[in-house]
């Protein structure tokens, strides 16, 4: 994709530019183990963990910046997400 | 032609108002106060058709011109010294963003010491901001690049702002002859304004984005290479000036009497008027001395000073500012230009906050410079120390 000049943007350039390249570690959800709280997905500043039709949720790797907070959040009982270092 | 003596700072704001600004956000700061005051009476005597907007800071000032000019305006400010200082976020933002806004700077000290006097302190610590510097030697000077700046900034291949620099009090509150040029010629050299890119609802586009870590690197670069090729744009557009207006500005760098000179003197600005009498004096009694004068400061014409000073023997660098704990700025600038001529260059600081700096200064200067002595500040009241 060729820059802009000036920083500029178009609505619905975030489709090109995925800030998942952010992450240090990514988070693996174990469907298994998943409670079905939805915790994590409240808690994601950046939106990007979805239910899915069977109530279970996964996540958007692409904007995930792995920030660690819905494995940090997901309650004891569960605790069904692990963080995962990045392999670059 | 017609010559008229007017004040600088008025002599601009005519100028501004040929040039046709749609909006000028401005906040008076000595020196630069009568430019905009010149300004606000323009507009609300109805001679030029623009928003005036009076804003509570030059932070206000430059962020309104970074608003109206992705609105798709043409927009003119001035500021000088804190009020630039005020502005830096903001300076660095409107060249980031690549638009085209031209800005008078009537050059003034730094606080603190407060100083309300001149040297050149303010626009060169915005030398790395990505912005265009021109430097006028006099109010000739002044008004024609202010013209120039817009012509060059507002080319799609270009894309940046503008200072337009000018020595406060000494160029900005004295009355000199200048030729206004005509509306007619200044519209048929400027054109109107023809954003590349603007805000409009029915084409949505957002400035200033951020960039992550696998863009920011390429527009750092872009605006570089956009920069750099400002030189040749500033050649270009300097001389169909000329062509227009009978005055050439094709030229980045201009020698006085350097053809044949032992000694070549650096300076940019006003100080270069005193500098040609001296060189004329120290000429009659037989020393072969002659002046570069650099009209353009960023991009830095590295090449043309480097030829300019090829076959000269000594450098003498008049530095109307200082880069605290290291050099005078344009010396450092011409340091690297000559690097690898094994000619030596030396510094002299001089005329900070507004110290005058006479013929015999000039002269003493050149002595100095002769018996290898430099990288100094000249003229230091050893009594006061």
């Amino acid at each position: 994709m060729a820059l802009g000049i000036g920083c500029t943007a178009r609505p619905g350039n975030s489709r090109n530019n995925k800030t998942g390249s952010w992450r240090v570690f990514y988070p693996i959800m174990d469907t298994e183990k998943c409670t079905k709280c939805g915790t994590c997905q409240l808690i994601c500043p950046e939106g990007c963990i979805n239910q899915n039709p069977d109530k279970t949720y996964s996540i958007d790797l692409d904007y995930c910046k792995g920030c660690g907070m819905c494995a940090e959040e997901c309650p004891d009982k569960a605790k069904a997400i692990s963080m995962v270092k990045e392999e670059k | 032609m017609t010559m008229e003596i007017m004040e600088g700072s008025i002599a601009i704001a005519e100028t501004v108002r040929l040039c046709r600004p749609q909006v000028i956000p401005a906040y008076p700061i000595t020196p630069q106060t009568h430019i905009v005051e010149g300004l606000a009476s323009i507009i609300a005597d109805g001679r030029l058709d623009a928003e005036y907007i009076c804003v509570e800071s030059e932070f206000s000032a430059l962020s309104a011109c970074i608003g109206a000019s992705t609105a798709g305006s043409r927009v003119y400010s001035a500021t000088t010294s804190q009020g630039l200082a005020l502005m830096t976020e903001v300076v660095f933002n409107a060249a980031g963003m690549r638009l085209p806004i031209v800005m008078g700077i009537a050059n003034r000290a730094i606080s603190a010491p407060l100083s309300i006097w001149n040297d050149q302190q303010d626009s060169i610590m915005m030398r790395d901001s990505g912005w265009i510097q021109l430097y006028a030697e006099d109010n000739q000077e002044a008004i024609d690049m202010h013209i120039l700046a817009y012509k060059v900034c507002e080319d799609h291949n270009i894309l940046l702002p503008a200072f337009v620099c000018f020595d406060g009090f000494i160029l900005s509150h004295v009355y000199e002859p200048v030729d206004l040029p005509s509306q007619e010629l200044v519209d048929e050299f400027l054109g109107p304004f023809n954003p590349y890119q603007k805000l409009d609802p029915k084409d949505p586009i957002s400035f200033g984005m951020y960039a992550t870590p696998e863009y920011y690197m390429e527009f750092r670069y872009e605006h570089d290479q956009a920069v750099h090729r400002a030189a040749e744009a500033i050649k270009k557009y300097g001389k169909e000036f000329g062509e227009m207006f009978g005055r050439d500005y094709s030229e980045l760098v201009v020698g006085y009497k350097l053809e044949d000179a032992d000694i070549a003197l650096v300076a940019m600005g006003s100080i270069c008027g005193t500098v040609k009498d001296a060189i004329d004096e120290m000429r009659a009694d037989g020393k072969k001395v002659g002046l570069l004068n650099l009209r353009c400061f960023r991009p830095f014409p590295s090449t043309d000073v480097a030829k300019a000073l090829a076959h000269v023997n000594t450098i003498a660098v008049l530095d109307k500012n200082v880069s605290l704990g290291a050099k005078g700025a344009v010396a450092i600038e011409i340091k690297e230009a000559c690097y690898g001529s094994n000619i030596p260059v030396y510094d002299y600081i001089l005329g900070l906050g507004g110290r005058d700096v006479r013929k015999k200064d000039i002269k003493k200067i050149v002595e100095l410079a002769e018996k290898g002595e430099g990288d100094m500040f000249y003229g230091l009241r050893e009594e006061v120390l």
